[in-house]
């Protein structure tokens, strides 16, 4: 077990928010300048997305598709075997959902180097509602051979995992957020592909968060440390490939897991991490996600907390496994 | 420049193998598609024998020319004529379709054999295709990409994107030959849905394109070449074609599409297709 990474003074002071999407802009714009294979294509949403910043710096390594993302990601799959490395962006729903099987045909079956980084993921979407709130996003790419899965929980670790991306050699897909979320870590944090980070030491049941749930899930740790449980919160960024060993230890260390995501249980990290403790190390669990069930609209905090996952709600369902557990 | 008799002979004695070598890969995995590869064969062997730029020297420099097989379901004829090409073993034909063959169903990616893309889902080739082209430009080269497809698939709605993006990024550097025979797996085209005037409709999306018969191989080279003068549009081939072309009972009949022959037939179309009597027997060896 290594040491806890640097935190941002979190609970200390207000804390700051960034969307990871931002942080996406900013590295795509940093490796722009460093490595000068690197293109990026969008679907008509590059100023949400926030890959426009790249394309006025480099126009001629900046492809708008328009409204047709399965178009784009064909055409990413061409970039990239021509020796590119290509960037698609679009939002999370339109990047995987209707461009699903061009990812699988195009891009993994062929293991080439297209990075699919898709914003508006998740409920915090918000206020666009049903249509636009993917849940399945990854479920859909963690499932197909070859393709890597990041999940940063903020625009810190975000930016790391999209140069992380960049050094990969194969597809990957990385999970970004529209809403401003809470900075979970310190400057001088080092985001490791493959390893989850254990935020918080505690041994009476441990969170498994990813995403913009990481933060809910510190917070949830500080109530119930007052009501003298001790959890363990794990920011489990890399998806795919999973940190199998750190669950295992967690399993053991605590004997009852909990996940938290905005996205559907089926598929996602819930089911991820339960199939690794299943196979491994039969603990309690509670999986924290969108139970088989579409969003609506609200603002992202509103939504969070209507379904569960805010850190009253994780804290709520925190204390029902640890009954369960205790029983 | 128009074909010469040598060139020409060469086309057409390198779109009788692939004929010949379609019949025999599909007999001998037992299924596949022959009625494409044989109807696609004279428009084919123009496109790899005079202008596509790929040979065992160059397969792995990236500066070469490429080729993506939109209608992956046609590969024999496309492994067939990679073989004429020196780059895949004339005794890995008879192992298309087989557990642990390079020639897979559908084509999948590799350099050493010369196969460019991964392919089979109708639908995804002419985007990445373009991919490739505006890889090309972007770097400077002077490569040609060049992607063949069919009637059918021209009734996913990808193609059209592809080609609208295409025309936009004026990606000149592109040719797609499109195989149009009419059929398709569930009937002829005008049953099952009609995809009407390709031309037109390339054209209305701003592309230079062509009707060419595209058993005319002198007529198909011309219109290589034509493609290769254009700056400033993609160009699309609409090849006439007839599917079977060749053997006489698979002509035209959607059900040639994806039924392999048996022996017999198998025998009766390498006849017609000029193999000599005596070479029948080693070539279709009795499967049961």
């Amino acid at each position: 077990m290594s040491a806890p990474p640097n935190l941002a003074p979190l609970y200390t002071a207000e804390p700051k928010k960034v969307a990871t999407r931002n942080a996406y802009g900013e590295a795509l714009l940093e490796l722009g300048t460093s490595h000068e294979n690197v293109v990026v294509l969008d679907a008509d949403l590059s100023g949400s997305t926030k890959t426009k910043a790249f394309g006025k710096a480099h126009p001629d390594r900046f492809f708008n598709m328009g409204v047709a993302e399965a178009n784009m990601i064909g055409v990413a799959a061409g970039l990239a075997s021509q020796g590119k490395v290509a960037f698609a962006s679009s939002f999370a729903m339109f990047a995987t959902g209707k461009a699903f099987e061009q990812i699988r045909q195009s891009v993994c079956v062929p293991n080439l180097n297209v990075k699919v980084c898709a914003t508006h993921a998740g409920l915090t979407v918000g206020e666009d509602g049903k249509s636009h709130q993917m849940l399945e996003d990854v479920t859909l790419m963690r499932v197909i051979p070859n393709m890597q899965v990041m999940v940063p929980a903020d625009s810190v670790e975000a930016r790391q995992c999209i140069h992380a991306a960049a050094k990969i050699d194969g597809p990957v897909y990385v999970r970004l957020s529209r809403g401003a979320t809470p900075i979970v870590f310190a400057e001088n944090y080092q985001f490791e592909f493959g390893k989850a980070a254990t935020l918080r030491e505690g041994s009476d049941l441990a969170i498994i968060a990813m995403g913009v749930t990481v933060s809910a899930a510190m917070e949830a740790a500080e109530a119930l440390a007052k009501d003298g449980v001790q959890a363990r919160v794990i920011n489990m960024s890399t998806i795919k490939p999973l940190d199998v060993d750190a669950i295992i230890h967690a399993a053991r260390d605590c004997g009852a897991i909990m996940t938290a995501e905005e996205h559907q249980e089926n598929g996602g990290l819930g089911d991820a991490v339960a199939q690794a403790v299943a196979l491994n190390c039969p603990v309690p669990m509670k999986m924290c996600a969108m139970h088989d069930q579409f969003g609506q609209s609200g603002t992202g905090d509103e939504l969070l907390a209507h379904y569960g996952l805010d850190a009253a709600g994780l804290t709520k369902s925190a204390k029902e496994l640890i009954q369960r557990k205790g029983a | 420049m128009a074909l010469t008799q040598e060139q020409k002979s060469l086309v057409e004695s390198a779109a009788r193998q692939t004929r010949v070598d379609t019949i025999r890969m599909v007999h001998a995995a037992a299924c596949g598609h022959p009625g494409g590869p044989l109807g696609m064969a004279d428009f084919m062997a123009t496109l790899f024998m005079q202008h596509l730029n790929l040979n065992p020297d160059n397969r792995h420099d990236a500066k070469r020319d490429r080729f993506v097989l939109g209608n992956g379901h046609t590969c024999a004829g496309y492994y067939s004529l990679l073989s004429q090409k020196g780059l895949i073993p004339r005794e890995d034909l008879l192992r298309f379709r087989k557990m642990g063959a390079d020639l897979q169903g559908h084509p999948h990616r590799n350099h050493d054999l010369g196969i460019d893309f991964s392919t089979g889902s109708l639908g995804n080739s002419l985007s990445v295709s373009l991919g490739m082209a505006l890889a090309a430009k972007h770097n400077g080269w002077d490569s040609r990409i060049y992607s063949a497809s069919s009637d059918g698939e021209s009734q996913e709605g990808q193609i059209w994107e592809a080609a609208t993006a295409a025309a936009h990024y004026g990606a000149s550097n592109l040719t797609v030959l499109v195989d149009f025979n009419n059929v398709q797996i569930d009937g002829y085209m005008r049953d099952v849905m009609d995809v009407r005037d390709l031309r037109e409709k390339y054209e209305a999306f701003g592309w230079h394109a062509v009707d060419v018969d595209g058993h005319d191989v002198e007529a198909v080279d011309a219109a290589l070449v034509a493609a290769r003068e254009e700056t400033k549009r993609p160009s699309a081939l609409i090849c006439k074609t007839l599917i079977g072309k060749g053997v006489s009972f698979m002509e035209n009949q959607p059900g040639w599409h994806g039924v392999a022959p048996n022996d017999e037939e198998a025998r009766k179309a390498l006849l017609e297709l000029g193999v000599p009597d005596g070479e029948l027997a080693a070539m279709v060896p009795a499967t049961a």
